[in-house]
């Protein structure tokens, strides 16, 4: 077996084995053969004419297919989409399909080699820098003046500090708004979106509504709404409700609780107590009430007591009536704050 | 006039009479009778044709039915061990709309109990599965079988269907998607259940489960959601089924574990083929002539 020389590493005397260099270098057949050089030219200058055609494509289906209310459609795809993505696809693969075909074929083609150095400097570098910052110590003269010194230590530690104060901004902040909800005394518990109110006897045993406050549809004279905007949004995460009705044989009222259902009807928060994901996948047949983000299931028969997951605490309940036209309103705002716990709650 | 009060006159004096009573009353039955025989015919024969509905009903639910549900629909409980299981709940009051939703859909019957019932081929015809209805409807008082116009979205106007997709798309999110997902493609339930697909299941099927709960599903009866918000869904879903896909493959429409794993699966693939283009290029035995 011969060996190019040329390609060889200065072997090392102290070498245990002698080095057997690198093998014979096979060439490609674009190497040796001129005709299938000039044949995989033409075939690279393809890729990269197909990709142009793409390119064109792409510009031409941009202003051929409709967008818009009424787009024209393939297959239920949009057209528009799908030949705008399909074509500036093709045109970015084919450019690198026809680079490594040439990459492969035709450039340079040789085996190199490189051997590892040590990752420090020099020791005349390292040297070089210790005299070039011993210099700049002398030159400053810090060590001779320790007012300049201490007073630029000074400065550079308080304005170092000063960031820090803005961390006060981070509390302790008003709680109380985590611990009340917008529920009331007599406050209608009235169908999400649409906003009607519920009688008993509008429910069958196994319904379930999604409710809401009263208060978010009422409006003033101008019919303009009373809680809008970010106000109604922070409410709204705090007083979503669940209306579900039951068998009254089925539930079994939590201690102090006996009067806070009509007729079955029990009103839960609507708010995962684990980190506040909006619950409302309930199996009828179980009264459980699993929480999608991290399947926290509760018993809503049973005071809405966690049965599996991660959740700590129960479910909190809105205490229920009926007022004198016979609609389902709440006794009173929740017991205990709704959702996530948060460090000034106590843990019931 | 003078006729008039002359022969009430009359009358009037055998007012007292003992006869008096049993003729009024003799007089009174007839009337009724009369009426009843003016009024009745139609739904006379109506309720004699319910009646041998309900008797082929019976005849079909004590054949394919009662196996789960009882001769009489009234269930069949099973003692397994440690607790109580269901073979198959009461039909008691569940109506015939849960009949013909259960049926229609082909979840009923079962291929084997114990299973959530998967939509598929129904094995009855039309006119087995309104007699089954029939029947099941006289176990006690249920939502019976929607009208068309309940539920058909077909006579809605531009404006009207227009206003309906914005309406119940806002109660589809509130009520449906916790279960069904935001595109309707159905999601997982505790204990190995599944809330089904539900972008072929016909307007009146929807309104069907709407009104009775199958299965674990919770009851969305009129007084919760009202028909016309029922029919709004409807309009909804169907609105969303004819939406094209503007983002290519929607990949079932499940969400993010789908769409993660294709692009983790992507870029395997790619690695992949990176590593073979690197470790494969086509050699030749023969020498390079060098030119002169």
């Amino acid at each position: 077996m011969s060996h190019d020389e040329s390609n060889l590493p200065v072997l090392d005397a102290e070498e245990p084995i002698p080095n057997p260099g690198l093998p014979e270098h096979q060439w490609r057949p674009t190497d040796v053969d001129e005709k299938m050089a000039r044949r995989a030219e033409r075939q690279v200058a393809a890729w990269f004419g197909l990709s142009m055609v793409c390119a064109v494509l792409f510009f031409v289906s941009y202003f051929v297919f409709a967008v818009g209310d009424d787009p024209s459609t393939f297959l239920h795809f949009r057209t528009s989409n799908m030949a705008l993505g399909l074509c500036m696809g093709g045109a970015f693969l084919f450019i690198g399909i026809g680079i490594i075909h040439w990459a492969r074929k035709l450039m340079a083609d040789h085996e190199i080699v490189e051997l590892r150095h040590p990752a420090a400097s020099s020791e005349e570098d390292r040297e070089a820098t210790v005299q070039i910052l011993q210099l700049g110590l002398e030159e400053s003269g810090i060590a001779r003046r320790p007012l300049i010194r201490n007073t630029l230590l000074g400065a550079i530690g308080l304005a170092g500090l000063s960031p820090i104060l803005l961390l006060r901004d981070l509390g302790p902040l008003d709680i109380s708004v985590l611990k009340h909800t917008i529920w009331d005394k007599g406050m209608r518990v009235v169908r999400d979106v649409v906003g009607t109110p519920i009688k008993v006897a509008d429910l069958e045993v196994g319904d379930l509504v999604n409710a809401q406050p009263a208060a978010f549809f009422e409006t003033d004279e101008d019919g303009e709404p009373l809680v809008e905007g970010a106000q109604l949004q922070v409410e709204k995460a705090k007083a979503s409700v669940i209306l579900l009705r039951m068998d009254p044989a089925d539930n079994k009222p939590g201690p102090g609780r006996d009067d806070w259902a009509v007729d079955g009807i029990v009103c839960y928060s609507k708010i995962c107590t684990h980190v506040g994901c909006p619950i409302s996948l309930n199996e009828r047949t179980t009264h459980h009430l699993l929480c999608p983000c991290h399947q926290s299931t509760f018993d809503l028969a049973d005071a809405g007591k966690v049965v599996f997951g991660p959740a700590a605490r129960a479910l909190p309940q809105l205490p229920l009536m009926e007022d004198a036209e016979g609609y389902l309103v709440a006794q009173r705002d929740f017991t205990e704050p709704v959702g996530p716990s948060f460090w000034e709650r106590d843990s019931q | 006039m003078r006729f008039l009060n002359r022969s009430v006159g009359r009358l009037s004096r055998h007012r007292r009479s003992r006869l008096a009573g049993l003729l009024v009353m003799a007089l009174g039955l007839l009337a009724m009778g009369g009426l009843y025989a003016a009024f009745a015919p139609a739904q006379a024969e109506e309720t004699t044709s319910t009646d041998a509905q309900v008797a082929q009903g019976r005849e079909l639910f004590t054949v394919n039915c009662s196996t789960c549900h009882g001769l009489n629909g009234e269930g069949i409980k099973l003692t397994d061990g440690d607790g109580e299981d269901q073979m198959g709940p009461s039909l008691v009051g569940v109506g015939a709309a849960a009949v013909d939703f259960q049926i229609g859909t082909g979840r009923m019957p079962l291929t084997q109990p114990g299973q959530q019932g998967p939509a598929k081929q129904t094995v009855f015809t039309d006119e087995e599965r309104e007699a089954i209805a029939a029947f099941v409807a006289t176990l006690g008082p249920g939502p019976a079988i929607p009208n068309e116009e309940d539920y058909s979205t077909a006579g809605m106007s531009d404006e009207e269907r227009e206003k309906a997709v914005v309406l119940g798309g806002q109660i589809f999110l509130a009520n449906c998607t916790a279960c069904h997902n935001f595109d309707g493609a159905g999601g997982a339930m505790p204990r190995g259940g599944y809330a089904p697909s539900i972008h072929d299941t016909s307007p009146k099927h929807i309104y069907e489960a709407l009104l009775t709960g199958p299965g674990p599903m919770d009851k969305f009866s009129n007084g919760n959601i009202s028909s016309d918000d029922k029919r709004a869904v409807i309009a909804y879903i169907e609105s969303i089924r004819e939406e094209p896909e503007a983002g290519g493959f929607g990949l079932g429409a499940v969400g993010p574990v789908a769409e993660g794993l294709f692009t983790w699966l992507g870029i395997a693939v790619l690695v992949g083929i990176a590593t073979w283009i690197a470790a494969h290029t086509t050699r030749t035995s023969k020498k390079k002539v060098e030119e002169a």
